[in-house]
């Protein structure tokens, strides 16, 4: 059978669950369509969170981001696991107990103003579409390699499956679509590791594998992929960072904004108790940490076997030949994923740092004398976990696997990111502003058809992203960090910020951050508007515009606890409910009023 | 709430006293062992390289789970112990 069928049939089979779910779990009530009737035990929840919040950046790009640099992304395992502690202790069981259905409705109640609830509005769906772009475009970078569709029209298939289970079923549709999702995701991501794994080092397990024995060489294999790295003028994989105050303000922001995102928020309101969404926050963790441990396995051993590859006879002898190259290379070399140049003429793979780093100058000379003429082999960082089965010779099957994982990531993603904007527009702007009186069975079909113009719209970003797709991390984590987590967390610890304080601290903190960040990537990104290069010399105290959200976050947090001072306190029912929401007892489910 | 306003405020305290504790550590882990006391612990080896990278590719995300279940399970005890748990 032709590596095509096979992709199909796996890629096909796991749509066809999906569908088959949504049509099990199709939504008859509001209640249904936002928190999936309030009911979902907190194992599954923990699941449904676990492939809501890995995206296609935790399957795809993680892994090849920590290869490229190693010890130095470590933010991202970090910032992206430590969230779940914050949402544990410091919102999700508070929220579950105030038990409504949206993040913009708690702050609106909260803080007793519509103005608030339309700024957390604001700040939900900018966050939350910006965040969508990147998993429609990362399906359609899946479905161009693997079953072999133009993009567009993958995106539009994936579009048609996700307005199936998401439009009919809502939260209940997408919340058992997710736990099939993440089975499909986390077997995908690990059964290639395990393998690859045994092959280096002989452990089964690789996150244990990642600190064994290579078995080639005899050494640890971190020992040895620093080595054959420097060989060729590479930074040393687990060197320091140049600031750890950048690194640790980085890991904050990541945190703080995992934390603050609404979709990953709204997951805690489907469980029965405010107990289980305490314990919802923990199994979460532990699935999500099942693929986070594995992903620096991944990361280090794909860039040893890369460069085994194109050094088959070690880094001092000759690199392979263009003509000899592996199968995998010419076929993601159609993708322009890969890219060869022979500068030296010499018809052999030179892959070393050319760059202007210490190491990468200190190697020069020696590039030199041995005739090369500038690194000749580049590769986008995405395709690492894409292409590992074939950089490792696994079968045809885990390659349609892995196919199908990456697409579970980035579908569960969107639906539950669509979901997030859809109740947000169909619950706080047309029931909670624009028209009250509406019916429940007229939310119902605001609902749907938000969620369908979301789809479409998504889609449409997808096909044709924006020049700043790539920046959008940095956007929809500042945005949470420096916004909506702060508002969470004072509504809940403190009862004396009140209504203008909660709308000029956010209002500060989003202002600062986006000032900060457009300083250096261009003013709403337009291409040609950055007031400074972004480089660290520029950086303020060395501070990146990825690392801005947390000192937005302490912006927000100062100017709230100083207007609200120099304003009156909030009237006694607020204090009231500030006090109910922090003890358990009387819970009931979410509920609408 | 108000009828039992002195347990409540109790009720509270205990859990920021859990809260503030549990964060202690999770600051700790990541930021202090895998960031900024990295250098200090780059004496210890492990599999190839230092502590300091253990926890900061393992060793936190591991921490982390455990600072959740108990947690869960601390706050379950408090919540029965104050009479607040649900129902």
């Amino acid at each position: 059978m032709s590596q095509f069928a096979i992709n199909i049939i796996f890629v096909g089979g796991s749509f066809l669950l999906y569908i088959l779910i949504a049509i099990w779990a199709k939504a008859g009530s509001t209640k249904d369509f936002y928190v999936a009737g309030g009911g979902v035990h907190p194992i599954t929840n923990g699941m449904a969170i676990g492939a809501d919040w890995m995206s296609a950046a935790s399957f795809i790009s993680m892994a090849g981001i920590i290869a490229a640099s190693g010890y130095a992304s470590s933010a991202y395992l970090m910032g992206w696991t430590g969230g779940y502690v914050l949402l544990a202790m410091l919102l999700a069981p508070y929220l579950r107990k105030f038990g409504k259905f949206t993040v913009p409705e708690f702050i609106g109640d909260r803080f007793y103003s519509k103005q608030a609830r339309m700024v957390a509005v604001i700040c939900l769906i900018v966050a939350s579409l910006t965040y969508v772009i990147g998993q429609m475009a990362g399906a359609g970078v899946a479905f161009s390699r693997f079953l072999e569709v133009d993009s567009t029209m993958g995106l539009i298939i994936a579009a048609v499956v996700i307005f199936i289970y998401s439009v009919l079923g809502g939260m209940k549709g997408i919340t058992y679509t997710q736990v099939a999702q993440y089975c499909v995701l986390i077997i995908a991501y690990t059964i290639p590791a395990v393998f690859i794994s045994l092959q280096l080092t002989g452990n089964p397990i690789p996150a244990l594998g990642l600190f064994s024995t290579h078995i080639d060489s005899g050494m640890p294999i971190l020992d040895k992929l620093n080595q054959v790295i420097t060989d060729v003028g590479f930074t040393e994989y687990s060197a320091d960072v140049d600031s750890h105050l950048n690194m640790v303000l980085f890991t904050l922001t990541l945190m703080i904004g995992t934390a603050g995102l609404p979709h990953v928020i709204i997951r805690f309101f489907t469980v029965p108790k405010v107990a289980d969404a305490r314990w919802s926050a923990g199994w979460a963790l532990v699935f999500i940490a099942l693929l986070y441990l594995t992903a620096p396995a991944v990361a280090s051993m794909a860039r040893l076997n890369l460069m085994t590859t194109i050094y088959p006879d070690g880094t001092a002898a000759e690199p392979i030949r263009y003509a000899d190259r592996p199968q995998w290379i010419k076929e993601w070399e159609i993708t322009g994923l890969i890219q060869f140049e022979d500068k030296n003429g010499d018809g052999r793979i030179q892959m070393y740092n050319d760059g202007s780093s210490e190491a990468a100058k200190a190697f020069q000379p020696e590039a030199e004398a041995r005739g090369w003429d500038g690194n000749e082999f580049t590769y986008n960082r995405d395709i690492l976990v894409l292409a590992n089965p074939e950089i490792a010779n696994l079968p045809g099957w885990v390659i349609g696997l892995i196919a199908a994982g990456g697409l579970a990531a980035a579908l569960s993603t969107a639906a539950g990111l669509l979901l997030a904007i859809s109740s947000a527009i169909s619950h706080d702007l047309i029931k909670g502003a624009i028209n009250p009186g509406i019916t429940e069975k007229g939310e119902l079909v605001a609902a749907r058809i938000s969620m369908a113009v979301a789809i479409i719209l998504a889609t449409y970003l997808g096909a044709n992203p924006p020049g700043f797709a790539a920046q959008v991390v940095a956007l929809a984590f500042g945005i949470a960090a420096a916004s909506l987590f702060p508002a969470l967390m004072m509504g809940i610890f403190s009862k004396r910020v009140n209504n203008t304080g909660a709308i000029a601290g956010m209002l500060c903190g989003l202002v600062f951050t986006l000032s900060y960040i457009f300083v250096y990537k261009g003013w709403l990104f337009i291409p040609g508007t950055a007031n400074l290069a972004d480089t660290p010399e520029n950086w303020v105290f060395g501070i990146s515009p990825l690392s801005i959200g947390a000192i937005g976050a302490i912006v927000n947090f100062a100017v709230a606890f100083a207007v609200s001072n120099a304003t009156e306190e909030p009237p006694v029912e607020i204090q009231e409910l500030v006090e109910s929401v922090r003890y358990p007892r009387g819970a009931g489910q979410a509920q609408d009023h | 709430m108000s009828g039992h306003s002195y347990d409540a405020e109790k009720y509270w305290k205990a859990n920021l006293r859990l809260i503030f504790g549990s964060l202690v550590i999770w600051a700790l882990v990541s930021y202090g062992f895998g960031i900024v006391l990295r250098p200090m612990l780059s004496g210890i080896p492990i599999g190839g390289t230092d502590l300091g990278f253990w926890f900061a590719q393992q060793g936190s995300i591991l921490t982390f789970i455990a600072l959740i279940f108990h947690y869960a399970w601390r706050m379950n005890k408090i919540d029965e112990k104050f009479g607040v748990e649900e129902e």
